[in-house]
């Protein structure tokens, strides 16, 4: 599959994950959130940087469980908890947040 | 696997070794190894891990894979705190025998002897082999 955006054609997965994570860039995601019917807030970007992060980091996508308890620690308890996260990210911030930040589909994620 | 996991039962926690003797790099091993721990962490069972022979090199510092044209993935030990995986163990001997000590690793772990690791491995319910 593939992903089209200003002209320039980027290689997803059967799923629609991005298969070079280096080709990311603000406006993939944007496409890739209008995919997921996701409007990109403030907050939506805050957990799109924090997996990047992450990532980068471990190269891995972190667990939804994982996920969750490292946002708590970085950016406060009212953050930190599946409410919040399903609210962002209705079906599932593992899968669709991760898509979105061009991540992999995180490792155990059925 | 063929090991019953009780996952029914509900509340039956199990001991389970994931042991890693191969080289991070040059199989596929030490990677699908480490995933599987990744996805047993989901399972709230007791993880441990234990690094012997050239296992121990999946744990060193300053892996640099450009050469061989492979994802560095050493950094994702590092990540295993956050999944609640804390039980490192590496065999004292492996290290020796490699020039290797603690200060190598790029995790904190715990040095057994090969004895004290046989110890480790009998009181699991479960040991996997990577």
């Amino acid at each position: 599959m593939a992903l089209e955006v200003n002209g320039k054609t980027y290689e997803t997965d059967e799923e629609g994950f991005l298969l070079n994570l280096n080709e990311w860039n603000e406006d993939v995601a944007k496409a890739l959130a209008q995919g997921e019917n996701i409007d990109m807030t403030e907050n939506h970007w805050e957990v799109i940087n924090f997996l990047r992060d992450y990532y980068n980091e471990y190269q891995i996508a972190p667990a939804v469980r994982v996920l969750t308890k490292a946002i708590g620690k970085k950016l406060g308890p009212e953050k930190g908890n599946s409410k919040y996260l399903y609210d962002l990210f209705p079906f599932g911030p593992g899968k669709q947040a991760c898509k979105i930040a061009g991540l992999p589909k995180p490792t155990g994620c059925i | 696997m063929s090991e019953e996991m009780d996952m029914d039962e509900g509340g039956t926690v199990k001991k389970f070794m994931f042991v890693n003797r191969k080289a991070p790099y040059g199989t596929i091993y030490a990677l699908e190894g480490l995933e599987v721990v990744l996805i047993s962490a989901a399972f709230d069972q007791d993880v441990s891990l234990a690094f012997l022979d050239d296992g121990v090199y999946e744990l060193v510092k300053g892996q640099n894979t450009k050469a061989v044209e492979m994802k560095n993935f050493s950094s994702t030990y590092r990540a295993l705190e956050g999944y609640d995986i804390e039980k490192l163990y590496v065999e004292r001997e492996s290290l020796e025998v490699r020039g290797l000590n603690e200060d190598d690793l790029l995790v904190d772990v715990q040095v057994l002897s090969a004895a004290e690791m046989g110890e480790m491995m009998a009181a699991q319910d479960v040991v996997i082999s990577f």
